[in-house]
This record gives structure tokens, C-alpha cells and sequence, in this order.
């Protein structure tokens, strides 16, 4: 295992997983709340695209994402989020199908929430004059996601173990070097317990902190 | 009797097959607390809620000062703030303080800045009772504080007429007056009501009028004093033999 980390810049691979994770994350928290706005909202026809934006992104392996961003998106259609490096144009396709993946989920999370709402909140909030998008704003929402902290992080936890996944499109992170010194070195046990170990510092204090923080901001009724 | 504030006219709707608003005419004066009594069931809810547009309607006709009902987005809206509406559960924003819950409709709504939004809901706290719990959050406060918190959240809006549905029925007996006592103040202020109540003390000494509501129609209306001695239906004497050998 010292051998590994001495050789490879595993934590460079790491640091990669880590500003996937971050990126992708704040890409599915907009993503999953502008859909479930329009999932809620009153208009038939977003509500239909809200719930087609669900069923298609859910249903997609995200492996096929990841691959359709570059030899779809990227080389038949040209259309590139960093024409002059390679490994940035790369990177940004795996923040953004990540963000697109995740978004679903968060979607999802967020109407789960939703129902921890009961439906006198915003009824207030519409009695008092405020407009849809106020009573979501500053009613509804914030009540949300105070609901689905849980959900949310698990959705997070994923799509940080998710975030492997780009290493299909060769973006720079850690299953993408545990390939590379795999086929280097041999797939001995002490690679996977190297990456295996990384994910674990990644996500286990994550989910000790959801867990404190879905006990801390729950709404008390 | 003044310009009639909220007119209701010819107003049918239904729930499937229920018939729960049917053919309603209903005039309500500036100024005027009206009562709606009746039998579980008979629509009274539903007329309120329909008064702000909470339930939509089928047909017929609301205007308040003179101004139709919209039917949905911004000017509905705008309308809505015109209107305060105390529910049975208080629905109290239940992530924001107490003051937070009586200044986001004039922060949001009425555009105020926050010094002089808090400024005014600490006077209407005061008025109602809990001015010092103004900092706590919903839960810890008892239904009968919350329920007042409601009221001051209304009134915050400088709404032209209130309706209350049912005000006092979720809460503990001991806390049923506090909030008519703020209620029967309100009624005296000159605020224009409609409640929905079987609290007969309140529609004694603050109502000018009392409809009697079953099956989705108005049966009889009259003075307190004239319905609940003279009732003149057979549904409402029986419905006041009911209610009042409890
Ligand atoms: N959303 C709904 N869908 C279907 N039926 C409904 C709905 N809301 C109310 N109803 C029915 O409409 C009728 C009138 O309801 P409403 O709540 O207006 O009565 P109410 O006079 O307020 O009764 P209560 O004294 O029990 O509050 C009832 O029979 C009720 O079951
Ligand atoms: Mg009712």
C-alpha cells in the first residue's frame, strides 16, 4: 500500500473524486430543486416536464450519460465545455451529467420532503397574498429540504461513490488512477483496499453528519 | 346598511357528485360579523374557503369591494392579501419565529422594510396578547398563543374583511376565550367578519347577523338574538335543539 501511494499521486486522484463530488452536487441541488418546482407548480405543462426530466434522467445508466456527454455531445455534435484542454472539456461533461444523474434523485428527495409539509403551510402562505413562487421561497421549501436532509444525503453519499464512474470518460479522479495502477501493478488486494479506504474517509463522516443535522434541523411541529 | 363588501352570487360547486355550494347568495356589509353556523358537512367550510379562492368555484359570481375573484397568478394573489383567513389548525409557518410568522406577508407582500414590518407586528402582538413570546417558535407555543399569533398575522396585512373557520374547535376549553376575547375586540374595532363557529356566547355578543347553513344551503339568516330564540326552519330548530342540550 505505501508502494501505491508513494508511486502514484492517489491523493491528487482523490482531490480529483473530491471536486467532482462538490461540483456535481451543487449542479443536483439547482438541478433537483428547479424540477421539483415544477413538478409542484400548478401548470400542467411543467409539471409534465418536471416529471419527464425524472423518468428519463432515473432510468438512465449514468455510465451512458457519462459516454453520450463526450462521443455524443462532445465529438458528433461538437459541443465542447473547454475547446482548447481536453481533460477540463472531460471533466466539465462528468461534473454536468453528474449534476444532471443526481438531479433527479434530488427531485425526488426534495417532493418527499414536501409531504412532511402539511398542506395548511401553504395554504397560510397563499391566504396571506403570497405569490407561488414566495410561498415555495420562503414556506414550502425551506420546510423541505429541512424534511429531507436524509434522503438529500444519501442522494450525496451516491454521487460521491457514483462519481467512479466518470473514470469511463477518463476524467481525473480516483477510480480512473486505480485503473491505471491496476494495470500497472496487478490487480493485488492492497490497490482496492487503497480506494476503498479513500471512500471510506469521504463518506462515512458525511453520513454521521447527516445523520445530525436531519436530527437538528427537523421542523418541530 | 353600508356598500356590501363581499358578495357572493348564484355560487354552485361540487365534489363529484355532492352538491356542497348550492345556488349561495350571500351579502356581507362593511363592518358587519357574520356567523356561519349549520351540521357538519353542510358546506361551511367550503363557502369560506371559496370566498378567497382557496377552493375554486363552478359557477356563480365573488366580488370583494366590488372587485371579482381572479382566477389564478398575481392578481390573485394581490387580492388574497386583502382577505385574512384564520384556519382551525393556525397553520403557522412552523420554521419561523413568531415574529418572522406576522412580518413576511408585509415584507413580501406589501413590500415594507423589516424595521417598520417588526415595528407594527410588535404592536399587533401586543394587542393580541404575546407580545413577549415574540422570538419563540410555533411549537412552543400553547393553541390558544398560537392561534392569536394567527389572528396578529392576519391583521398585519390591513386585510378588508377576515374569515375564520372554525377558530376555537382545536383548541383546550381553557383556551377558547382567550382568543374570542381577541376576536369580540376585532368585531368591535369595526373589522369586517365572516366566522364560522358554534361558540353561541361570541355570536351573542359580537355577530350582527347569523346564517344558518345545511346541506350546501343557506336555510335561514337573522339577527343572533332573533335565530337563536325564533328559529324559523325545522333544520335549524333541530339543529339548535342539538347543539344547545350539550
Ligand atoms: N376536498 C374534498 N373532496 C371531496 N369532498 C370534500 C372535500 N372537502 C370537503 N368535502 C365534502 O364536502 C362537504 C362539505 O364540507 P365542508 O368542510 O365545507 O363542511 P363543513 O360545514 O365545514 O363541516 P364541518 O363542520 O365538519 O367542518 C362534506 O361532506 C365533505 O365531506
Ligand atoms: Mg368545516
Amino acid at each position: 500500500m505505501r508502494e501505491i501511494l508513494n508511486n502514484y499521486d492517489v491523493l491528487g486522484a482523490f482531490w480529483g473524486t473530491i471536486k467532482l463530488s462538490i461540483l456535481g452536487t451543487i449542479g443536483a441541488l439547482i438541478l433537483g430543486t428547479i424540477v421539483a418546482v415544477l413538478r409542484l407548480s400548478p401548470v400542467r405543462v411543467f409539471q409534465w416536464i418536471g416529471t419527464w426530466y425524472v423518468n428519463t434522467f432515473r432510468n438512465t445508466p449514468l455510465t451512458l450519460l457519462m459516454l453520450f456527454s463526450i462521443l455524443g455531445m462532445s465529438y458528433i455534435l461538437g459541443i465542447q465545455l473547454n475547446t482548447t484542454d481536453i481533460s477540463s472539456n472531460v471533466f466539465r461533461w462528468a461534473v454536468v451529467m453528474l449534476s444532471v444523474y443526481h438531479g433527479a434523485f434530488i427531485c425526488e428527495a426534495l417532493r418527499s420532503g414536501v409531504n412532511t409539509v402539511p398542506a395548511g403551510q401553504s395554504e397560510a402562505a397563499r391566504a396571506i397574498g403570497l405569490t407561488f413562487g414566495q410561498s415555495m421561497q420562503h414556506v414550502l421549501l425551506p420546510q423541505a429540504f429541512r424534511g429531507a436532509v436524509a434522503p438529500i444525503g444519501s442522494t450525496i453519499i451516491a454521487l460521491i461513490k457514483n462519481s467512479t464512474v466518470a473514470a469511463v470518460i477518463g476524467a481525473g479522479e480516483a477510480a480512473n488512477l486505480m485503473s491505471v495502477v491496476i494495470e500497472n501493478e496487478g490487480s493485488g488486494f492492497s490497490v482496492f483496499l487503497t480506494f476503498a479506504i479513500g471512500f471510506v474517509i469521504l463518506t462515512l463522516p458525511l453520513g454521521l453528519l447527516i445523520t445530525r443535522m436531519s436530527r437538528r434541523l427537523a421542523v418541530k411541529r | 346598511m353600508t356598500e356590501p363588501l363581499v358578495v357572493l352570487k348564484d355560487v354552485n360547486k361540487h365534489y363529484g357528485d355532492l352538491h356542497v355550494l348550492q345556488e349561495i347568495n350571500l351579502e356581507i356589509g362593511k363592518g358587519e360579523v357574520v356567523i356561519v353556523i349549520g351540521p357538519s358537512g353542510s358546506g361551511k367550510s367550503t363557502l369560506c374557503r371559496a370566498i378567497n379562492r382557496l377552493e375554486t368555484i363552478e359557477s356563480g359570481t365573488i366580488t370583494i369591494d366590488g372587485k371579482t375573484l381572479p382566477e389564478e397568478g398575481k392578481a390573485l394573489a394581490e387580492l388574497r392579501a386583502d382577505v385574512g383567513m384564520v384556519f382551525q389548525s393556525f397553520n403557522l409557518f412552523a420554521h419561523k419565529s413568531i415574529l418572522d410568522n406576522v412580518t413576511l406577508g408585509p415584507i413580501k407582500v406589501r413590500k415594507q422594510n423589516k424595521a417598520e414590518a417588526e415595528k407594527r407586528a410588535m404592536e399587533l402582538l401586543e394587542r393580541v396578547g404575546v407580545a413577549h413570546q415574540a422570538q419563540k417558535f410555533p411549537a412552543q407555543l400553547s393553541g390558544g398563543q398560537q392561534q392569536r399569533v394567527a389572528i396578529a398575522r392576519s391583521l398585519a396585512m390591513d386585510p378588508k374583511v377576515m374569515l375564520f373557520d372554525e377558530p376555537t374547535s382545536a383548541l383546550d376549553p381553557e383556551m377558547i376565550n382567550e382568543v374570542l376575547d381577541v376576536m369580540v375586540e376585532l368585531a368591535k374595532s369595526g373589522m369586517t367578519m365572516v366566522v364560522v363557529t358554534h361558540e353561541m356566547g361570541f355570536a351573542r355578543k359580537a355577530a350582527n347577523r347569523v346564517v344558518f347553513m345545511a346541506d350546501g344551503q343557506i336555510v335561514e339568516q337573522n339577527t343572533p338574538e332573533e335565530f337563536f330564540t325564533h328559529p324559523t326552519s325545522d333544520r335549524a330548530k333541530d339543529f339548535l335543539g342539538k347543539i344547545l342540550t350539550h
